[in-house]
């Protein structure tokens, strides 16, 4: 196998100096060790650290009535099955003058479906960030100001918040799904909210069916 | 060097460059492992699109499918002290050789007074080990552990972290560490309700901040209908 080749090369049936053969060193076992422990590094090793994504939760307010009402807000309902549904605005429990009981609708975790709904609520935002990036390339504001303005966008009355809340059937995949859709979607807000009793009892009543 | 080959002989082949590129990968291989004990339970993340990296630095509860929590610190000097401030919480004899002992484990998911038991258990074996249900982490008894090990394991990876960067202040070089984060693994098929409890845990503690472990992923969700 691997072994040193030492003496310029092998001359055929040199003749016979005497004491002048070359040191051979057999390296045949070091070689194996070498292999064996390179296959070892080599399975064992770990490339890349785990990825991860920041999530910051809100603190509650101090006082539970301070917290003010969520204006433009959607709610998604996650459910059993890799189910959820959504409703915009405020949930009303039955009929009232001011309009009619909160119907669920369903979406589901494709392209076309999930993303398609928030890139629609989200065009408006989205279109004033991208006409922002676009000046911002070319140079006609600065960056700070480029921040603010994104910042603004995103906080604006007019920018949906999305409300994530989950019955007890929900799995953790579900919930990472839909934050990571809302994250590719640069939406302005979303929050983690518990569920309220109504919700859950419409939610039953769908998954149900 | 060329050299024919001779008739009849096998022919002589040199390996030196591929015994020294063998070498070398060796050497790259060795010098980059970080050796770590198998984790007590293997969970399986979902993906997103989330792309920061976890910190070094980090204070880590996971869960599995079942929503038992289990519970560990990176820093070991920090894991120590931790043990012995709930050792002396609970009022649970440890030896100094089990607190060495227990510096070097990953997560643990077993109440405090198992712990002597769990530590003292062999390696291959401590996967098996009974009762391993979990940190307890009940948030209507008092009997919320995770509640003091994050508070307690929090507050000592921030004093290590002050310790290092007082060190490196008077030594006078650069000082990259980072501050301790709070991360969560969960497994993809876990109920999201458990994960709630972990969260209510953090909350009540008054940490808002996690990060939350996934595997990396192209873009957007994966989950396909059905119909």
């Amino acid at each position: 196998m691997a072994e040193i080749q030492e003496g310029g090369g092998g001359k055929k049936g040199g003749k016979k100096r005497a004491k002048k053969q070359s040191t051979r060193i057999d390296m045949t076992p070091m070689v194996d060790l070498a292999f064996l422990l390179l296959t070892f590094f080599v399975l064992t090793a770990t490339f890349s650290k785990p990825k991860s994504m920041e999530l910051t939760f809100p603190a509650p307010p101090d006082n539970p009535k301070d917290q003010p009402p969520i204006k433009n807000g959607i709610t998604f309902l996650l459910s059993k099955d890799d189910r959820i549904f959504y409703y915009e605005g405020e949930f009303r429990p039955k009929d009232d003058e001011k309009g009619m009981k909160t119907q669920l609708s369903e979406l589901n975790f494709s392209k076309e479906s999930l993303r398609k709904y928030l890139l629609e609520k989200n065009k408006d935002m989205q279109k004033q960030v991208k006409d922002l990036i676009i000046k911002h390339e070319a140079k006609q504001l600065e960056d700070s100001t480029f921040k603010r303005l994104v910042r603004e966008r995103k906080a604006d009355k007019m920018t949906p918040t999305f409300l994530i809340k989950t019955d007890d059937k929900a799995t953790y995949k579900n919930v990472i799904d839909v934050i990571d859709e809302l994250n590719y979607n640069v939406v302005g807000k979303y929050v983690m909210v518990d569920i309220l009793k109504p919700e859950m009892d419409l939610v039953t009543e769908k998954v149900g069916q | 060097m060329s050299k024919k080959p001779s008739k009849g002989g096998a022919p002589a082949l040199d390996m030196t460059p591929m015994v020294d590129l063998a070498f070398l990968l060796v050497t790259f291989f060795m010098l980059t492992a970080s050796f770590r004990m198998a984790e007590p339970v293997v969970v399986d993340p979902p993906s997103s699109i989330g792309k920061v990296d976890l910190p070094d630095n980090h204070i880590l509860v996971t869960i599995d499918d079942k929503g038992r929590a289990f519970f560990g610190i990176s820093n070991s000097t920090a894991k120590m002290n931790a043990l012995r401030e709930m050792a002396a919480k609970y009022k649970v004899p440890f030896t100094e050789q089990q607190i060495i002992k227990f510096s070097g484990l990953p997560s643990f998911g077993v109440d405090i007074k198992d712990l002597p038991r769990y530590i003292d258990t062999k390696e291959d074996k401590r996967s098996s080990f009974q009762p391993q249900k979990g940190v307890p982490l009940d948030t209507i008894t008092p009997n919320n552990q995770l509640k003091d090990w994050i508070a307690i394991g929090g507050r000592k990876a921030v004093e290590m972290y002050e310790v290092a960067k007082t060190k490196a202040a008077e030594a006078g070089g650069d000082f990259k560490a980072e501050k301790p984060r709070y991360a969560i693994k969960c497994a993809a098929s876990t109920k999201y309700i458990y994960v709630k409890d972990v969260i209510k845990t953090f909350t009540d503690l008054k940490l808002y901040q996690f990060n939350l472990i996934t595997q990396l992923e192209g873009g957007g969700t994966v989950v396909q209908p059905e119909k």
